[in-house]
């Protein structure tokens, strides 16, 4: 008898359409539009896991107001400490309010969300979902009549997406807070002339995309993290993985999704 | 030895298999594997580690699909069978993992919700608490209600991980090595609940295991897989009293090399 208790090795006889490796890239997306396409599917089929909903939305929501503040505070504070002394060479200081809230709302908010978010929330999401395939809590769920996919997957998508937009908007809110700390203990602005300020040059267009860039994310970020997770093999060498790839994937995409936003805000704008 | 049931009913085959094949890659873990199991009964398989046991139960449970063969439970062919047809399949059987597989972040009362209240929606939260609290008494752990799976013990996961697929009331149970790392004590335990499950619950069960004090004390009847393949079928005496190589390494090794 040979070892691994007798099982025979038999010529690996599959045929490759290009490659090993390209085939299995190719598969990969063919498995990724799949999980979409179920996704998709399933969000809209009763039953509902509305408790676990609530429970993703707290978790992603409430406990990542701390990172998200602090992040966005700081941001706010040293992004208008480094932009004073371009403006103040053309005497300029006084639309720094202006300048902060454009950059704010329409770049620096939904991209620190979104990889603080990505880091947080989807290595967080890719890790214990991971876990749980490999400890065959998910095969548990499967055997005994449930819906792993709906209690697990669909309600962590649907709390990213829902809390990242929200998150986008305190960031904001939070950072335009720490750029006026800046600016009042040099200039001593006050409060209403700041807010009133920066908001003058902040459009419909541009919360709206800011807005819809955050939902775009929140969902990239849910999904990312859930789908390394839950096809998680291998071990505990593959959760270390699952979250890893969570984390790379979703900046990654975030940045590209950034581009490709931008890009048709930027086409918009002048047609409105 | 375990006493023979009355009610093992022998004209009524529930699980028939027929040329399973399944591979992993280059390794072909089942090379055409035939079994029957009959209502009532509790058939053990035993073979060495990574010899397939597992991979076979799993396919019963339609966790893995079979690259060739026929798994016929309840007369149903189990990869036939679309979503709905695959729940309503498994809310017949239940699985229990080696590790136990409770949900980590979930205390025991709701792993025990978790299948019951998505399986039976109209129960009332007394009805549910009731029958939550009826299969911790049947597997003698009422007072860990509370508790979150880290507190518990290695055979008191086992044992809430079998409560847990109890509480659907399955026609059929697949235990996979429900005494591998236990302490003897322990080990005997699980022993006597898998034959109450089997006499309280009327459940057809497959029990893979290499503990032959399991086997000889569960088993109705023993198969042994080696090389993807059952090579004996047939009560403990009837499997042990041949001159198989792997049958004797069996059995020397728990009864004769460790007393």
């Amino acid at each position: 008898m040979g070892q691994n208790g007798g099982v025979k090795n038999v010529p690996n006889s599959k045929k490759h359409l290009v490659s090993a490796s390209i085939d299995e890239f190719f598969l990969g997306i063919y498995n990724v539009h799949r999980f979409i396409g179920r996704f998709f599917k399933e969000v809209f089929m009763p039953p509902y896991e509305f408790k676990e909903i609530i429970k993703q939305c707290y978790d992603v929501g409430y406990r990542s107001l701390v990172l998200v503040s602090l992040t966005g505070f700081i941001t706010g504070i040293v992004f208008t400490k480094q932009s004073r002394p371009s403006l103040s060479e053309f005497g300029a200081t006084s639309w720094l309010p202006s300048l902060i809230g454009i950059a704010i709302i329409r770049a620096l908010a939904p991209l620190i969300t979104a990889l603080i978010a990505a880091g947080k929330v989807g290595s967080n999401i890719g890790a214990e979902l991971g876990s749980m395939r490999v400890t065959e809590q998910i095969d548990a769920m499967e055997v005994s009549a449930t819906n792993p996919f709906k209690f697990l997957v669909v309600s962590r998508v649907i709390a990213t997406t829902l809390m990242v937009p929200l998150l986008v908007l305190y960031t904001g809110l939070v950072g335009m807070l720490g750029s006026y700390l800046n600016v009042n203990s040099n200039e001593a602005t006050s409060f209403t002339a700041f807010f009133k300020e920066a908001f003058t040059s902040i459009t419909f267009l541009d919360i709206s995309a800011s807005l819809i860039k955050a939902v775009v994310y929140g969902f990239t970020i849910g999904i990312t993290g859930c789908y390394q997770g839950y096809n998680a093999t291998k071990g505990t060498a593959g959760v270390g993985r699952a979250a890893n790839s969570a984390v790379v994937i979703s900046m990654f995409l975030v940045f590209m999704e950034e581009i490709i936003i931008v890009q048709v805000v930027n086409y918009i704008r002048p047609l409105l | 030895m375990k006493e023979q049931l009355p009610d093992i009913d022998k004209g009524n085959l529930i699980i028939c298999l027929r040329g399973l094949v399944k591979s992993f890659g280059p390794l072909q873990v089942l090379q055409g594997v035939s079994l029957d199991v009959l209502k009532g009964e509790n058939l053990v398989v035993l073979g060495r580690s990574g010899s397939g046991k597992s991979v076979l139960i799993k396919i019963i449970a339609g966790l893995l699909a079979p690259d060739e063969g026929s798994v016929k439970v309840f007369g149903n062919e189990v990869s036939q069978l679309d979503f709905a047809g695959l729940q309503a399949y498994r809310r017949k059987i239940g699985f229990s993992f080696q590790s136990g597989a409770l949900y980590d972040s979930m205390t025991v009362r709701q792993n025990l919700e978790f299948p019951l209240v998505r399986n039976k929606r109209n129960l009332s939260a007394k009805e549910v608490n009731d029958a939550v609290e009826a299969v911790l008494e049947s597997v003698g752990l009422p007072d860990s209600i509370n508790k979150m799976p880290s507190e518990l013990s290695g055979g008191q996961r086992k044992r809430i991980g079998i409560a847990r697929t109890l509480i659907l009331h399955p026609e059929i149970m697949l235990y996979d090595e429900p005494t591998a790392g236990l302490d003897p004590i322990t080990c005997v335990e699980i022993n006597h609940l898998i034959n109450k499950v089997q006499r309280d619950y009327y459940a057809t069960s497959i029990i893979i295991t290499h503990d032959l004090t399991c086997a000889k004390e569960t088993g109705d009847s023993l198969a042994i897989l080696s090389e993807g393949k059952f090579i004996e079928k047939g009560s403990f005496n009837d499997v042990f009293n041949t001159n198989d190589t792997l049958a004797r390494q069996f059995y020397n090794y728990n009864f004769t090399t460790n007393k």
